[in-house]
């Protein structure tokens, strides 16, 4: 598998799981980019969500490993415990600085680390959740060229990380449940 | 347009500031992972207020600030026992084969403020290695050095090493090891003693002694695939024959050629041992 030349970042705490699970089962079986998942877990608990879904998923979910090449076509999860970053030669890397927005991994890490490495190139999308990680994030995604997209408030299970997004940028797209999975069934 | 309100370089200008602060400092940060020290510089732009331009300046020409800033720039995060299971591993995996030796140098790479080297003593003495024992502990950063050479820590944070230590499926109480004073603990002179806390650079500097045991955690993540294959030549030169080198639960020897010399003893914690 190449490199991926363009990434798409999912970010959700509280109440994103089961979206995930379902936009994952919409994807078709063949897209270009890397997609790369961030929700807040805890790391005392060894959760095995990659093992889990890819099981149940029947496809090969990874959890991102440090200075591994991002692959086109390549689900990745966030590990429990590290901030998870993009470099700028489209490797990941780990880091274990301070918690942001109470979280670590923080969503607005890895999402401006990949604005600066993937330019216009990077994707972002902001689900249902207890804080205001990812508002950071997706700001400098769409300072570097990229598209922001923010699950609706009315169908997020908690609004508090949509509603804090769409507060600070008045320029991201909202989106329905339907409209984001439709968006990534039809991801080439 | 969108506007920002956190500090934002380049990775052209980070390029620039690595340059800088290696000629006026010497410090050579050009093999860390770009992302993460762009980050911690921004931090650092945040904190003092400053633009790329300000930055720069003092780089040059405020004498004070290279330390300052080679101290921020580094991660030192720790505790002590962090991980509890892999400090159960070493007793189940690894000191079998220390007990062999009749001297035992053990080296902590990126010790950080110390806490691990500790907690490697404390398990050395429950297990009757210690007196036998000694412990380097450097990193590139002094201010974390003071701390580390003082082993005074704040008491909310022995709260959590406590848990971790019994976590470890630990013999005693971590108490026994400490005297706490107002709102610190400090760790008690018998476990203190056989330690020696010193500035090491793993970029520029090389090896000061033979190890039976050199464990670096959570250090080689902030490096390239470069850097990490220098690094690991140099914990290879300076282990013994047998001897034992630790990772952070994230660092892998996978990637490298040097894994050929040495045997995993658990995956997990990346425990491995030197055998040619």
């Amino acid at each position: 598998m190449p490199k991926a030349d363009q990434i798409i970042l999912i970010g959700g705490s509280a109440g994103s799981y089961n979206l995930i699970v379902d936009i994952i089962e919409a994807l078709p079986l063949v897209f270009k980019p890397a997609i790369v998942v961030i929700i807040h877990r805890n790391p005392k608990y060894s959760t095995r969500i990659e093992e889990l879904l890819s099981n149940r998923l029947n496809r090969t979910i990874l959890q991102a490993t440090d200075k591994e090449a991002i692959l086109s076509n390549t689900i990745y999860f966030a590990g429990p415990g590290y901030h998870l970053l993009v470099e700028p030669d489209h490797t990941f890397s780990l880091d274990l600085s301070d918690f942001i927005q109470f979280s670590r991994p923080s969503i607005d890490v890895l999402f401006e680390s990949a604005a600066d490495s993937y330019g216009k190139e990077c994707v972002g999308f902001l689900l249902s959740g207890a804080n205001k990680d990812g508002t950071n994030g997706l700001l400098h995604i769409q300072y570097q060229g990229g598209k922001v997209y923010v699950q609706s408030p009315d169908e997020a299970l908690i609004a508090t990380m949509p509603e804090s997004a769409i507060d600070v940028n008045k320029e991201a797209t909202v989106y329905n449940n339907q409209e984001i999975l439709s968006y990534f069934s039809r991801l080439k | 347009m969108v506007k920002l309100t956190t500090s934002l370089i380049s990775f052209a200008e980070l390029e620039e500031i690595v340059v800088l602060l290696q000629n006026a400092s010497g410090f050579d940060f050009s093999g860390y992972s770009k992302s993460s020290l762009k980050r911690r510089i921004q931090r650092i732009m945040d904190l003092e207020r400053m633009d790329v331009v300000d930055l720069k300046n003092a780089i040059i020409n405020v004498e004070s600030f290279q330390g300052f800033l080679i101290n921020e720039i580094t991660v030192n995060v720790t505790e002590m026992f962090r991980d509890p299971k892999y400090y159960a591993t070493l007793v189940s995996e690894v000191f079998p084969y220390l007990e062999t030796y009749p001297r035992l140098k053990f080296w902590s790479a990126g010790c950080s403020t110390g806490e691990e080297v500790y907690s490697l003593a404390i398990l050395l003495e429950e297990y009757g290695l210690y007196n036998r024992s000694f412990i380097y502990g450097t990193d590139i950063n002094s201010v974390v050095l003071e701390t580390a050479r003082k082993a005074i820590y704040p008491l909310k944070k022995i709260k959590t090493y406590s848990e971790n230590y019994i976590a470890s499926g630990a013999k005693n109480s971590l108490s026994d090891y400490y005297t706490a004073r107002y709102d610190a603990a400090i760790i008690n002179a018998d476990i203190r003693k056989n330690i020696l806390f010193s500035q090491h650079n793993l970029v520029s500097d090389y090896t000061f002694n033979e190890f039976q045991f050199i464990s670096c955690r959570n250090v080689l993540i902030y490096f390239d695939l470069e850097l990490q294959k220098k690094v690991f030549d140099l914990f290879y030169e300076s282990l013994s024959e047998f001897g034992f080198l630790c990772l952070g639960s994230k660092e892998r020897l996978v990637n490298h050629d040097i894994i050929s010399k040495f045997k995993v003893i658990n995956k997990e914690f990346n425990i491995y041992q030197k055998i040619k």
